[in-house]
């Protein structure tokens, strides 16, 4: 399950002289991973491998060497610590299903994402850092404000909030030796919600997706965007508009905010979908998020 | 590195690449090859194996992951001779067609039942949801897991069935256990590996093609160009113009232009990088009409059209009507995407020939094509059939064959070639791109007295089977309907696009989506309910079809319409906000080749008495791809015999004549007609002169004859149709434009049904083709280059797309036909994919004439496509296909002349 964005021909005309890599790297703490990272820059993280094997076996990634996280037990915890959640790299989203029922936005897109085998494997950490835009964990995290926390050797580590973990399609923030070590976010209070479009109703990458949480202490909304830019977005006119909405009558404020959501994307014709549909998707989906956000506080 | 891994109770120690997926070590390192490579990709579930007992897709687990961890795949299921009750199932179910995806489907229902032993119909499908099949439709799998359940309540098939009994798949055992070895499977002592370089464009001139540091890459063999094929450097099913490697100009995308043979694949695959071919390239031509323009460039030096075909019945200038309507359709290149990939393994022989094992639809017609390539005689040149990973078209054309020939003669030793999914997308045939344009004129109360169809065909870069697929474009195109006055227009026309060829209903889909469409149009114009238009104009026997054939076989269509209309509808509630629509549409299609083929198929059967009694050997070169033809042969055997236990032989080009191609729903007819001959010729044997055992007999069965066309496109073209009515309830999201099927009727004639429960897995899974076709599958191309040739991007259904298919047969004999049989197997896909748009349309009110419907298309984004002017007549001498008048070598047709 990969969301590559169109294909090259690699298998008509393969490019390039492939290097076969000296070896791996198979750390067993998260210290040893860190100093891996750190002597070994080159090497390419794997966790699930569910992104990066589709790249493997198309003969798409050559990568130097390997550095195996699959058995850093460190990175498979999740916790909540003083009012907020950290959840580890490594937990899949099978887990994510099974034990983090208190936060259903993330839940929802977990069920959204490849199979029961590709859930079994594929990571929060993995999402994060194959960073694509159609990437419906990043979307959730978008609009939970959460932050990357990043780690590398001598126990340095840095959070990056989302937006600037994000740099571009498939592209983030994250040094050559550092690895994510989780995301951090503080629960709002307040319902949320994720829901994605595509073309069949199972294994599907998503056309448009969209996740909406509200903060009722802040009366704030914040909505993400998937699959309609370069990265996940958030539709900041859209969550401005939100927040000065009677939330108790909405009335005609729910399509304004579906219309500025729509307005908020960025998205582009391919294969997958077209701009426009994908526009109109993400003004559909947000209303209806938000609508239904709004009726779950009555 | 060196890993340590326990894989199905062994500890093994194995060095393996960082780079190897799991998969690759399991079916290349230990043999396993019960885990199948259908997409590398982690869509299809086909590959299914538990790491530390959870469920994964073994191609997406790095090798080296499983170190110190524990491995167990299919091959773990059955013990002692004892199948798993989940292998059980599937067999007792008849969950088993081609049989690629059951592995992976058996050990993902295993894994369910293993944490959840009562698991419900909706967990059921939720668990599947990532395990992808291509034949059955799902509902038998269902069927199978509810039983492994504990709770199934369908009928099961028997063991030793006869005709009329829903009988086990003589394949079943072997499928469900991982042990049935598919054409990617396949392996011999001292094998080198084949790797192809495609072009990568759609058209160029190839100036030079250097290979020199290719064949100096470490671990290859041989490097072969155009230039190293020692006989003809060209095949095809219709005429011999595709080239075996292309040398002067590339025409498609994809198109091959050397193979390497190596030591490994990856050597192979390495070495291709080092080719560097010089390609100039040249202008494209894209579109099928622009193809009949006069200043476009020629794709062939014959020019752009491939065949026209002129069908004139009646007076249709003075064609006078109540009531007309006039629409444009157009239907997208739909894939076959087959869950098992092409592969062939070609070995040596003593006496300088060649020794194949391959995929394939229609072994003889394989060699036929080989053999001149290869510059043997076709008696050098053996073929026998690996395990077909489903087919619907694709196998019909040469893929790896020739290829894995020459590099086997230039090496001296066996040659595997096995294409990946993206390479198989690439190496095979699709379903042709039509464009219609349609004039139905009717009476006030609904008789139809005339129809004006113009239409074409994008061959794509060579011929294939495309002026066969045109012959039934053209003559089905106004419908199962009595027409008196009838002008038909149909053009197929060659482009820069992929070659199209076969594909499951040849040339039926394409016109049934165009005429269905428009009588939905002229229903609504008239008032008048559709299904009651349908009956009032079908076909019955005797009735004189547009090219002045009178039907003379059995012909029950109104008898379908109204048992399918018939049907209850299904009761489920409609989500918030929902709308839905219900649809109609009746389909057909003609059964065995049409248009003066000598079509036979062969058999030989030998009754003998056994060390447990009295048993028969069947032998014929019928491939079954799934469909199950093995297991009719049997049945016929029992049957005719009085005998149990029936063999059925593996199909090889050595010991029995042609059997003629698995497809245009032939081969119960044909190779089932064989059988029973042969049968009846022991019979007699034994009647007259109560011959001593053990007896063996050859028959040969023939159809009637047919004819072709003449000038004004009249003839005996076809041997029978068969008639199929689908009802289609879909629900939509209208502001989304998402669509559910809710549920699929379907009433098929089939003369008489031979194995019912495998009867109704060809209903449920050529539903699920059609439902494709109507939904979501689209070969799309830019610039004459597959945009998504890979099953994250080429989406096929799902078991949560695949909605129940409530099916029903009339068996109304068809005269002179083995037991009365009528094929069916490709009929369900065609009535599938109209009667869903008729649904959206009535769901939506919305305008949609072109197929796959997109959300765009249902919330009003993109609008219905106008072509208002229809293309113009080309000027070709007559109806036949225009190399044929070039005198261009001929192929298929050379064969059956030769018989």
């Amino acid at each position: 399950m990969s969301d590559t964005t169109p294909r090259n021909h690699a298998g008509l005309r393969p490019a390039g002289v492939r290097h076969r890599p000296p070896g791996a790297f198979v750390p067993r703490s998260l210290e040893e991973a860190l100093e891996a990272r750190a002597a070994h820059p080159e090497a390419v993280p794997v966790a699930g491998g569910t992104d990066l094997w589709v790249e493997a076996n198309a003969h798409r990634l050559h990568p130097p060497a390997l550095l195996d996280l699959s058995r850093v037990d460190e990175l498979r915890a999740w916790e909540r610590r003083n009012g907020t959640v950290f959840v580890g790299a490594g937990v899949t989203f099978t887990r994510v299903l099974d034990e983090l029922g208190a936060f259903p936005a993330l839940v929802e897109a977990a069920r959204t994402i490849g199979s029961p085998q590709i859930r079994n494997r594929a990571t929060i950490g993995g999402n994060l850092g194959t960073a694509s835009p159609a990437g419906d964990g990043i979307a959730v995290l978008a609009a939970y404000d959460a932050e990357v926390v990043a780690g590398a050797a001598g126990g340095r580590t840095r959070r990056i909030p989302l937006g600037e973990f994000l740099v571009g399609p498939k592209r983030t923030s994250l040094a050559p030796d550092e690895l994510i070590l989780g995301v951090e976010w503080t629960p709002s209070p307040g319902s949320g919600s994720f829901a994605k479009v595509g073309r069949r109703n199972a294994m599907v990458i998503s056309v448009a997706s969209v996740c909406l949480q509200l903060d009722e202490e802040a009366h704030r909304v914040r909505l993400a965007l998937g699959s309609v830019g370069p990265t996940v977005l958030r539709a900041p006119r859209a969550e401005d508009f939100a927040a000065g909405l009677d939330w108790s009558h909405p009335n005609s404020g729910l399509e304004e905010f579906g219309r500025l959501a729509a307005s908020d994307s960025r998205p582009i014709d391919d294969h997958r979908g077209t701009a426009a549909y994908r526009r109109h998707a993400v003004g559909v989906l947000a209303q209806r998020a938000l609508a239904r956000a709004l009726e779950e506080r009555c | 590195m060196l890993i340590r891994t326990t894989v199905n109770g062994i500890a093994h120690e194995l060095e393996v690449a960082p780079e190897t997926s799991l998969l690759t070590l399991l079916r290349n390192g230990l043999g396993l090859t019960g885990s199948k490579n259908a997409c590398e990709e982690g869509e299809c579930g086909s590959c299914s194996v538990w790491l530390d007992g959870e469920l994964a897709c073994a191609c997406l687990v790095p090798a080296l992951q499983a170190d110190r961890r524990e491995v167990r795949t299919v091959e773990a299921l059955a013990g002692n001779g004892e199948l798993h009750p989940v292998q059980k199932a599937f067999v007792a179910a008849g969950a088993v067609q081609c049989g690629f995806c059951t592995p992976g489907l058996v050990v993902a229902v295993s894994d369910l039942l293993e944490r959840n032993p009562t698991a419900s119909d909706e967990e059921i499908r939720q668990a599947l949801e990532g395990n992808l099949c291509r034949c059955t439709g799902y509902a038998k799998v269902l069927e199978a897991a509810r039983i492994a359940a504990g709770r199934g309540t369908a009928p099961r098939a028997v063991e030793h069935g006869v005709v009329g009994e829903s009988t086990r798949r003589v394949d079943a055992p072997a499928k469900v256990t991982g042990t049935f070895a598919y054409g990617s499977d396949l392996r011999a002592d001292g094998m080198l590996h084949g790797a192809t370089l495609r072009s990568p464009h759609a058209s160029a001139r190839v100036h030079s093609i250097d290979v020199a540091a290719a064949e100096a890459a470490p671990g290859v063999h041989a490097v072969l160009t155009a230039s190293d094929v020692p006989g003809r450097r060209t095949f095809g099913l219709e005429f011999a113009d595709q080239p075996v490697l292309a040398w002067d100009v590339v025409r498609y995308e994809g198109e091959p232009v050397a193979v390497v043979a190596a030591d490994t694949l990856e050597q192979a695959r390495s070495a291709l990088e080092l080719i560097d071919v010089d390609y100039e390239p040249l202008p494209v031509v894209l579109d099928m009409e622009d193809a009949l323009l006069p200043d476009t460039p020629r794709v062939h030096e014959h020019g752009n059209v491939l065949r026209h075909l002129h069908i004139v019945h009646g007076a249709p200038d003075r064609a006078e009507a109540d009531v007309w309507v006039e629409g444009f359709y157009e239907t997208a290149m739909q894939d076959q995407a087959p869950l098992g990939p092409e592969g062939a393994l070609a070995a040596p022989t003593e006496d300088g020939g060649v020794e194949l094992r391959t995929v394939t639809q229609w072994l003889h017609v394989d060699r036929q094509q080989i053999a001149p390539c290869l510059d043997l005689p076709a008696e050098k040149v053996r073929v026998t059939l690996a395990g077909v990973g489903g087919a619907f078209g694709s196998r019909e054309d040469i893929h790896a064959q020739i290829h894995a020939g020459l590099l086997a003669l230039a090496t001296e030793r066996p040659v595997r070639i096995a294409y990946s999914r993206e390479e198989s997308f690439h190496g095979h045939v699709h379903r042709h791109p039509s464009r219609y344009w349609v004039r139905l004129g009717a009476t006030r109360d609904g008789r139809l007295v005339a129809g004006d169809v113009r239409l074409l065909l994008d061959a794509g870069a060579y011929t294939s089977s495309s002026p066969a697929v045109l012959t039934n474009a053209a003559t089905f195109s106004t419908g199962p309907y009595e027409v008196p006055t009838v002008r038909i227009e149909a053009t197929a026309v060659h482009t820069n696009n992929p070659p199209c060829g076969a594909m499951r209903g040849f040339g039926a889909p394409q016109p049934c989506f165009a005429y269905e469409s428009a009588m939905d149009a002229l229903a609504a114009k008239l008032d008048i309910d559709p299904v009651e238009l349908r009956r009032r104009n079908a076909l019955r026997t005797g009735s004189v079809l547009p090219t002045g054939q009178v039907l003379e076989g059995s012909a029950p269509v109104r008898e379908v319409i109204d048992r399918c209309a018939a049907m209850p509808l299904p009761e489920d509630p409609l989500p918030d906000g929902w709308v839905r629509g219900v649809g109609f549409a009746v389909g057909f299609k003609n059964v065995a080749y049409s248009e003066g083929f000598d079509d036979s198929a062969e058999a030989t059967v030998t009754l003998r008495h056994g060390p447990e009694g009295l048993e028969a050997e069947v032998r014929t070169a019928a491939v079954d791809a799934g469909h199950g033809v093995l297991t009719v042969l049997a049945q016929i055997a029992r049957t005719e015999l009085g005998v149990e236990r029936v063999a059925v032989l593996p199909a090889d080009t050595s010991e029995i004549g042609s059997a003629g191609s698995s497809s245009a729903s032939r081969q119960t007819t044909m190779s089932g007609g064989a059988v029973l001959a042969a049968c009846r010729g022991i019979r007699a044997a034994l009647d007259a002169d109560g011959a001593a055992l053990p007896i063996t007999r050859t028959a040969t069965y023939r159809h009637r004859p047919t004819t072709g066309f003449d000038e004004d496109g009249q003839g005996d073209i076809h041997v029978t149709l068969s008639f199929v009515a689908e009802r289609a309830v879909v629900d939509v999201d209208p502001e989304l434009g998402l669509a559910r099927v809710v549920e699929i009727a379907a009433v098929q004639d089939a003369g008489r049904v031979v194995n019912p429960q495998a009867a109704e897995g060809q209903v449920e899974g050529g539903v699920a083709i059609g439902l494709g076709l109507a939904l979501m599958e689209e070969l799309q191309l830019d610039g004459g280059r597959i945009r998504n040739p890979s099953f994250t991007d080429y989406l096929i259904p799902t078991i949560l797309d695949v909605p129940p298919v409530r099916s029903a047969f009339v068996e109304e004999p068809e005269p002179g036909a083995p037991y009365g049989v009528k094929g069916i197997g490709e009929h369900p896909t065609i009535a599938a994919t109209p009667a869903i748009v008729s649904a959206l349309r009535a769901a939506t009110g919305r305008v949609l004439n072109r197929v796959p419907v997109t959300p765009d298309d249902l919330v009003g984004l993109r609008l219905p496509v106008e072509r208002p002017e229809r293309p113009p007549i080309p000027d070709v001498p007559g109806q036949q296909p225009v190399p044929e008048y070039l005198g261009l070598e001929l192929g298929q047709h050379e064969l059956m002349k030769a018989r």
